[in-house]
């Protein structure tokens, strides 16, 4: 095995997040990352199962996480944040409860000790390191404002994640600012986009992407960055819902973090996938590198008082 | 040969009802030594203990065992009857048959047979016990008090006018505390610098109380009565004996981008600065991290004096010949004081901003805390006490108030309630209302806990009169869009989402212990709680004491805490410590470790393991002065008789007085 990391695509990955597969695949020699397909995986059952039947919920993944520590993985990624969730939550639970993780064994038929780490994308390349990530661009984006988008499963429950600040992430706009882009403060990193129920209320799904997509292009972003499916496919599939809905004009691309790394390290479009987008997203990533025009002299402001500096 | 009495309590139905209270006195009446055993409904009444009395005189008792409650509780009841008798007070032990026996047994037969072994035991402890004489120490009558917000004017005001000495040491440059901070106080709306300042004033002019302020407490040692205190006098740069309190400095420092503390960061301050207007003593200092000359004299690696860099500070002071501004006291100085008494009023802190992504707290300017809303509020404040938001100035139209931020929040592990913030939020709402006509204020609760004196009326008060917008939930996020800050939360009584356009967010963030709180109690040998706020003798009878004898509570630093309790506590500190000082000599428990100097092994085990410093190294001379070995000893007045060290001697030469290996072995035997 060496250093492979077990690589768990999860469904998603195979339909309709396909170009967050080719992205990650492309990008992971370029930084030493030695990815390996778990074999014979299985669906991780995502937000269906856990709402039907909780041992279905945990035996899905569990089979996953003891097949990866069949095969010897020291840690295991999930691209998908709901895969990552899945697998977090199910480890966590099997280790605090001995007697269901004695029945769900019975039922996968293999042994899951919870030896496997199991990590989300942002984890995977922190560890890498943002100096060396940094290191190996070839081109650095010029201050294109990018809102830094990780939904709710990324970072939470935070007690079973124990990832990043889950109020006030930081870690994909630590990656981002590495790569030259400028990410966006603003205020719903961590709200939902309305999930798994883009087919069956995609009314409410219009609902919570409209507000997301206002408050960032109110931040001033002109694209996102996200680590999930989920949140790809209703940003970017749903927006033009959201324009006929709410009579906006919205075009804000949406791209996977590891296309955005992708660009910097020298990969084309094509080969990131970006072809694969619903709202153009090409186009933005040829002006993420342009020449930014001169800044403007932003006029003096005086504020009555000093403000909070703690 | 030992003549034992033995009294059994029936603690009305709490033993009798258990322990067949006439079998424990007839199968006592059958151990060896015991003369005379009687059971009795309540042991602790007067006919109770005349009892005890008419028998130690009838039956020439030599020992007295009472079995009832627990020693905690009526232990010095039943000593004090049997040494009115005329026994020695240490020849009484008390066998607990109530909480370790009747609560906690339910088979009456088998419960029996156990409080009649307990009594056994006892009967064999006090057949080997010794009599023994309370111990005297000298009552140095100066007390300590460390800090100076109203708790600690407080306590020193009230032992000086009882007519000791008070040392009052304070951590900023002028006293003052939190309490100077406040706008209006609640439920009275009076205003809080009015009703303190006197009481500062009283402070500095009081002919008793001696003064250190910029000044920290080093080093405590010594035991009750005897206490000796290092402290550490902050570099000022400025001779306060002759400073006249002028200002000239302050206005002339160029520095003038320094937050100020006091103002909770949200205004400025000077290199050269006192507090605030009304500072007691109002004498500057000079805070040397920021002071442009300090910075430069660091920089060069020369000393402050020499360094020619700025000094407008210097030039613009008027006193002459000598100038009360001085670079040459740059160094901390210490100095030594002997006390007999010390209150800790160390006070409280706010929960660090750090601990609210989701309410942006620190990150957006226009989400305050409670107390940066009182400097808004405040005449004295950065903003003449106009309404004015930090990020523009403008009027806040819409504020909204969230209420137990951290508090009763298991998530940013504080469980506890802050106690205050209902009410302060309440006075917000009316504060905020007064100055602000035409403005709505929200306050998302999740109780509202007014209990107290006029309390209740105050908050509704809030509500019916000044219109505050109650909403019973919580708020999930808050979020800048433009200039508004988007508060969402719940309104769990009608079960609708809340979506708020405020203008100005304040948080009622939890009160917590100060940080440097800890590290003081571990020199005070005091003990503090799993949030580190310092903890009393005993939740409900000594709320005051701590368990290091001398060493006394008030105000925030044992828990959250209004203005009213912290001065009622204060009070109650200074009453008695005034006990205390009512004499010259202390009486202590007698039952001390001793040390066997001839066995002691000089492994020093003792030494490590005592909580109190009290077990000490000692050097044994000849009579020409020649050292002939190292001991161990025991200091009468710091031993809290806990028997650590007595445990810990390999060598068995520190005993337990009352306690003795003999005496307990017994006990072991007689089961």
């Amino acid at each position: 095995m060496g250093n492979a990391i077990g690589f768990f695509p999860g469904c998603s990955l195979e339909g309709t997040a396909a170009e967050y597969r080719l992205s990650f695949e492309a990008i992971a020699p370029k930084l030493g990352l030695q990815l390996e397909e778990i074999e014979d995986w299985n669906c991780c059952g995502a937000t269906a199962a856990h709402n039907l039947n909780h041992k279905l919920a945990v035996a899905l993944p569990a089979r996953i996480l003891a097949l990866a520590e069949k095969a010897g993985y020291q840690s295991v990624v999930a691209p998908c944040a709901a895969c990552s969730h899945r697998l977090i939550v199910t480890r966590h639970e099997l280790a605090e409860n001995p007697e269901l993780r004695k029945e769900i064994e019975d039922i996968i038929e293999m042994p899951c000790r919870g030896t496997v780490q199991v990590k989300n994308i942002l984890q995977v390349l922190l560890e890498v390191g943002i100096d060396k990530i940094a290191a190996a661009c070839t081109r650095k984006m010029t201050g294109i404002k990018v809102a830094c988008y990780y939904g709710c499963l990324l970072v939470r429950p935070p007690k079973i994640m124990q990832f990043d600040d889950a109020e006030a992430p930081q870690s994909m706009d630590k990656i981002l600012a590495a790569l030259g882009a400028k990410p966006v403060e603003w205020g719903l990193k961590t709200e939902c986009c309305g999930g798994g129920f883009s087919m069956s209320r995609t009314d409410l799904v219009c609902k919570m992407t409209r507000d997301l997509l206002e408050d960032a292009s109110a931040a001033g972003a002109a694209a996102f960055a996200v680590a999930c499916p989920m949140c790809q496919s209703n940003l970017d599939l749903r927006q033009h819902n959201v324009n006929a809905a709410y009579g906006t004009a919205y075009r804000m691309p949406v791209l996977y973090i590891t296309q955005w790394l992708g660009l910097c390290l020298g990969l084309s479009a094509k080969e990131l996938g970006l072809d694969q987008h619903f709202v153009n997203a090409a186009e933005v990533a040829e002006k993420a590198f342009a020449t930014p025009p001169a800044p403007a002299r932003k006029p003096a402001q005086a504020p009555v008082a000093a403000g909070n500096k703690e | 040969m030992a003549r034992v009495g033995v009294f059994i309590c029936h603690c009305g139905e709490n033993i009798g009802r258990t322990v067949d209270c006439a079998a424990v006195a007839e199968a006592a009446r059958k151990i060896r030594g015991v003369v005379h055993a009687v059971d009795y409904k309540y042991m602790c009444s007067s006919p109770g203990q005349n009892m005890i009395r008419d028998a130690i005189r009838q039956h020439k008792l030599t020992g007295v065992v009472v079995a009832a409650c627990s020693p905690r509780m009526h232990e010095p009841t039943f000593r004090r009857a049997t040494a009115e008798a005329g026994l020695n007070p240490f020849l009484c032990e008390m066998a607990n048959i109530r909480e370790h026996c009747s609560w906690v047994h339910e088979d009456r037969a088998a419960a029996t047979r156990k409080a009649i072994d307990l009594v056994g035991v006892m009967v064999e402890k006090v057949k080997r016990n010794q009599p023994l004489l309370p111990i005297r120490v000298p009552v140095t009558r100066r007390a300590l008090v460390i800090g100076g917000g109203i708790a600690g004017i407080q306590a020193a005001l009230d032992i000086a006018n009882g007519g000791h000495e008070v040392i009052l040491v304070e951590r900023d440059a002028s006293i003052g505390g939190h309490m100077a901070q406040l706008s209006e106080t609640f439920p009275t709306l009076d205003c809080s610098q009015c009703i303190l300042t006197p009481r500062m004033v009283e402070v500095a002019q009081h002919p008793r109380i001696k003064l250190y302020v910029y000044s920290e407490v080093e080093a405590v040692s010594g035991f009750i009565g005897n206490f000796e205190v290092k402290i550490r006098r902050k570099a000022t740069s400025v001779d306060s004996s002759i400073c006249t309190g002028c200002g000239a400095c302050q206005a002339a420092c160029p520095m003038a981008k320094i937050p100020s503390e006091f103002n909770r960061n949200l205004g400025p301050r000077k290199a050269i600065y006192s507090p605030f207007p009304q500072a007691v003593p109002n004498k500057p200092v000079v805070d040397q991290e920021n002071c442009l000359r300090y910075k430069t004299a660091k920089k060069k690696g020369t000393k402050a004096a020499e360094t020619k860099v700025c000094g407008k500070c210097l030039e613009a002071c008027p006193i002459a010949p000598k100038k009360a501004v001085d670079f040459s006291l740059c160094e901390d100085t210490f100095v030594t004081e002997k006390v007999g008494a010390i209150v800790v009023c160390t006070g409280f802190d706010l929960l660090p901003m750090n601990q609210f992504g989701e309410y942006g707290y620190g990150k957006y300017p226009d989400v305050i805390d409670g107390l940066q809303f009182e400097r808004l509020a405040s005449a004295s404040g950065p903003t003449q006490g106009a309404m004015k938001r930090p990020s523009d100035g403008k009027e806040p139209k819409e504020i909204v108030f969230i209420q137990c931020a951290g508090s009763r929040d298991n998530a940013k592990g504080i469980p506890y309630c802050s106690k205050i913030c209902c009410m302060y939020t309440a006075k917000h709402t009316m504060l905020y209302k007064h100055k602000v006509h035409d403005g709505r204020a929200t306050v998302f609760y999740m109780d509202v806990r007014a209990a107290g004196k006029n309390y209740d009326e105050f908050w509704r008060r809030a509500v019916e009169v000044d219109e505050a917008n109650y909403i019973r939930g919580r708020v999930s996020k808050v979020y800048q869009r433009g200039d508004k800050l988007i508060v969402k939360g719940v309104d769990t009584l009608s079960g609708e989402l809340v979506e708020i356009n405020a203008d100005l967010v304040v948080l009622a963030t939890a009160m917590v212990a100060q940080p440097k709180t800890e590290h003081l109690a571990q020199r005070l040998s005091i003990g503090y709680d799993a949030h580190k706020f310092l903890s009393e003798a005993h939740p409900k009878l000594r709320p005051v004491e701590t368990n290091t004898a001398g060493v006394f509570l008030a105000g925030a630093c044992q828990a959250p805490k209004d203005i009213p309790d912290t001065v009622a506590q204060a009070s109650g500190a200074a009453s008695k410590i005034q006990g205390l000082f009512s004499s010259q000599e202390l009486e202590r428990d007698p039952t001390i470790a001793h040390v066997n100097e001839t066995t002691c092994a000089a492994c020093w085990y003792c030494v490590d393991v005592c909580p109190y410093q009290a077990t000490q190294k000692k050097e044994i001379k000849d009579r020409q002065g020649k050292l002939v070995k190292m001991v161990a000893t025991v200091n009468e007045g710091v031993c809290q008789g806990c028997g650590l060290c007595a445990a810990t001697c390999r060598s068995k030469s520190i005993e337990l007085d009352g306690f003795k290996d003999e005496q307990i072995c017994a006990e072991i035997m007689a089961l």
